[in-house]
């Protein structure tokens, strides 16, 4: 299972992917803004910013539990990213979670800086 | 939707195809895999055969890139796939065990057989539901003091044990006896513990499943009763699961250790997800001792899963452990690598065996066989999909000589989750396996649907290319009669 995701700028595809992560794991319309977090990845190359961009968010959720629908990015760099990410704590009796998506993977990965194109396949 | 693989198969004999070092440039050794001719189809739908030959890349491979007749397209490595490398020039890689480090199976046995579980088995569903946490966002009931996890990543079974969960005679049934020497936690990020000691104890989600089955056949008399069993229509227990967030942490942290390996000697790869070090680098070193970690929490967390799988058996039926005969014959995993020594044109080498979907299936006479099947050989349990029957099988000399002592895991994909999805909604597959006589539990319909007998290849012709060819041998057979889908 894996997404395309496409945005104005590059950060805003990766905001995008994010988005796209959530949506499998919930429906997306069921989880409000309540409470926000910043996060800070870092990586070699933009392939690397994606692959520990996505993990970031799903190492939040399963330890802090925490979902997330909007992503406002901050600061992007290609090898660096800061975003603010917008969601609530998972409550089981409002939230049906969907897919349980264990890690992005490198498989087929691509970030394409000239269409603000970023494709990434997960394991779940 | 993938495209098609036109890629080049060359026929060995009827149950083994060869793709030729010469089919891409920069293959180290030819690509084999067991198949028959009717799967040649299926296996051509997708990338997988690719991915057999992206493999045969990787320095220090030894023998062919193999893949078992469960093929199915994986990241990067192929689901079903096994790659030998040499210990001393070779390479490990996490992408060749994959995400959920150590994900397997174990078989129970019991002295009851169906018509006197059969009026009860709702109750027993229920129960085995109720006390065995599953499903997606579950967390256990296990609860670790500060820094006990480090415990658990160390003694694996033999952690779960001394806590009460299950006996010692267990541990001796098990691959590795539940405990990979090695384990160094220092080399697991704290990140993983995170991950971890929440949700130890618990089955997941996914393919993962509890079965309560059926003997419905009976190949090797002998060989069967062995292991204890005895007759058509006894029940057996089969749990399915494996490391959790910790195991997926790991790899994700490994994963990424190795690309910035790969990229920092610039090393050219079909795939980033096969990047890989060297087994004698500090990264090789490190991963190879965390995902020992994660293959002893792994153990654990099926001990403790089958401690309570046994505790509510024995409410359900008002027996003893003893009068109702639950003893584990064995325990297997099908996602690891292992320094194992095998023979090399007649000498030994020591090598380092990755299986992505594969079951070690050693012969018998191996010392690493417990001596209770030293004369058998050593218990593989093949798990077909949910409304399907599942084998035991043996390992043999066969496999020791040409498969690095491997065999099959599963059905093998032939739909993705997705496609599943969209051919059958959860409520239809949940009426199909009730007419079949199956009682379902779960927390997730919906997801039901990717665990359908449509979307997995048929089981009995996967273990039965594994039989023909030579690499384990068919024992028994079992069919479902209650499912608990994580």
């Amino acid at each position: 299972m894996g997404l395309v995701a496409y945005g104005k700028s590059l950060a805003e595809a990766f905001a995008n992917a994010a988005y796209g992560l959530f949506s499998l794991i919930v429906e997306p319309n069921k989880v409000k803004e309540k409470e926000s977090r910043k996060v800070t990845v870092q990586a070699q190359d933009a392939e690397s910013l994606l692959f520990n961009w996505i993990n970031e968010l799903i190492y939040i959720f399963e330890v802090e539990r925490l979902l997330f629908k909007s992503f406002d990015i901050t600061e992007f760099t290609g090898q660096s990213l800061e975003a603010t990410c917008w969601g609530e704590k998972y409550d089981p009796s409002r939230h049906q979670l969907k897919t349980g998506v264990k890690s992005a993977t490198y498989h087929m990965l691509k970030v394409d800086g000239e269409k603000n194109r970023v494709q990434v396949i997960f394991d779940v | 939707m993938p495209e098609k693989w036109t890629g080049k198969l060359e026929k060995v004999d009827d149950y083994r195809w060869r793709i030729p070092k010469s089919y891409k440039s920069g293959m180290r050794v030819d690509g084999l895999i067991y198949a028959s001719e009717a799967m040649l189809d299926d296996i051509r739908q997708d990338r997988a055969a690719e991915q057999v030959a992206n493999v045969a890349f990787l320095p220090g491979i030894i023998g062919y890139s193999l893949a078992m007749p469960d093929i199915h397209w994986g990241y990067g490595f192929p689901i079903g796939g096994v790659a030998a490398m040499r210990v001393s020039d070779g390479v490990i890689s996490p992408g060749g065990v994959g995400f959920d480090i150590n994900c397997g199976v174990r078989m129970l046995r019991t002295n009851l057989l169906e018509a006197e579980i059969h009026p009860k088995i709702k109750q027993l569903m229920d129960a085995l539901y109720k006390n065995v946490p599953s499903g997606l966002g579950s967390e256990g009931k296990i609860r670790l003091r500060h820094g006990e996890i480090d415990q658990v990543l160390v003694k694996g079974a033999r952690w779960a044990v001394e806590k009460g969960f299950g006996h010692r005679e267990e541990l001796e049934t098990t691959e590795e006896h539940g405990e990979m020497a090695g384990a160094d936690p220092s080399k697991v990020s704290g990140r993983a513990k995170e991950r971890g000691v929440p949700q130890l104890g618990t089955l997941g989600s996914g393919n993962h499943f509890l079965e309560v089955a059926v003997v419905d056949q009976i190949y090797e008399k002998d060989t069967a009763k062995t292991m204890g069993i005895d007759q058509i229509g006894q029940v057996m227990l089969l749990v399915h699961c494996g490391s959790r967030g910790l195991g997926y942490q790991v790899a994700d942290d490994y994963i990424s250790v190795m690309v910035n390996f790969i990229k920092e000697h610039n090393i050219q790869l079909p795939d980033r997800q096969l990047a890989y070090a060297p087994l004698n680098s500090p990264q090789g070193q490190a991963y190879l001792a965390a995902m020992k970690c994660a293959a002893n929490y792994a153990w654990a967390n099926r001990q403790c899963i089958t401690h309570w799988v046994r505790e509510s058996f024995c409410q359900v039926f008002g027996k003893s452990e003893k009068e109702a005969g639950l003893e584990l014959i064995y325990d297997v995993c099908h996602n690891i690598a292992k320094i194992e020594e095998h023979d090399l044109n007649g000498r030994k080498a020591n090598l380092c065996v990755h299986r992505k979907g594969a079951t070690r299936a050693f012969p018998a006479g191996h010392p690493d066989v417990p001596a209770k099947y030293a004369r058998i050989g050593q218990p593989v349990f093949i798990p077909g999909d949910m409304g399907r029957l599942s084998y035991v099988l043996v390992g043999t000399e066969q496999a020791m000589k040409e498969s690095f002592g491997s065999t099959c895991h599963g059905a093998g994909r032939v739909k993705s989750r997705a496609a599943a999805k969209r051919a059958l909604t959860g409520q239809e597959v949940l009426k199909e396996l009730e007419s079949k006589g199956i009682t379902i539990k779960t927390g997730n319909l919906k997801d039901l649907a990717e665990e359908a007998s449509e979307a997995y290849k048929d089981i009995t012709s996967v273990v039965n290319v594994a039989h023909n060819a030579g690499i384990s041998r068919i024992v028994a057979r079992t069919k479902p009669i209650g499912v608990v889908k994580g």
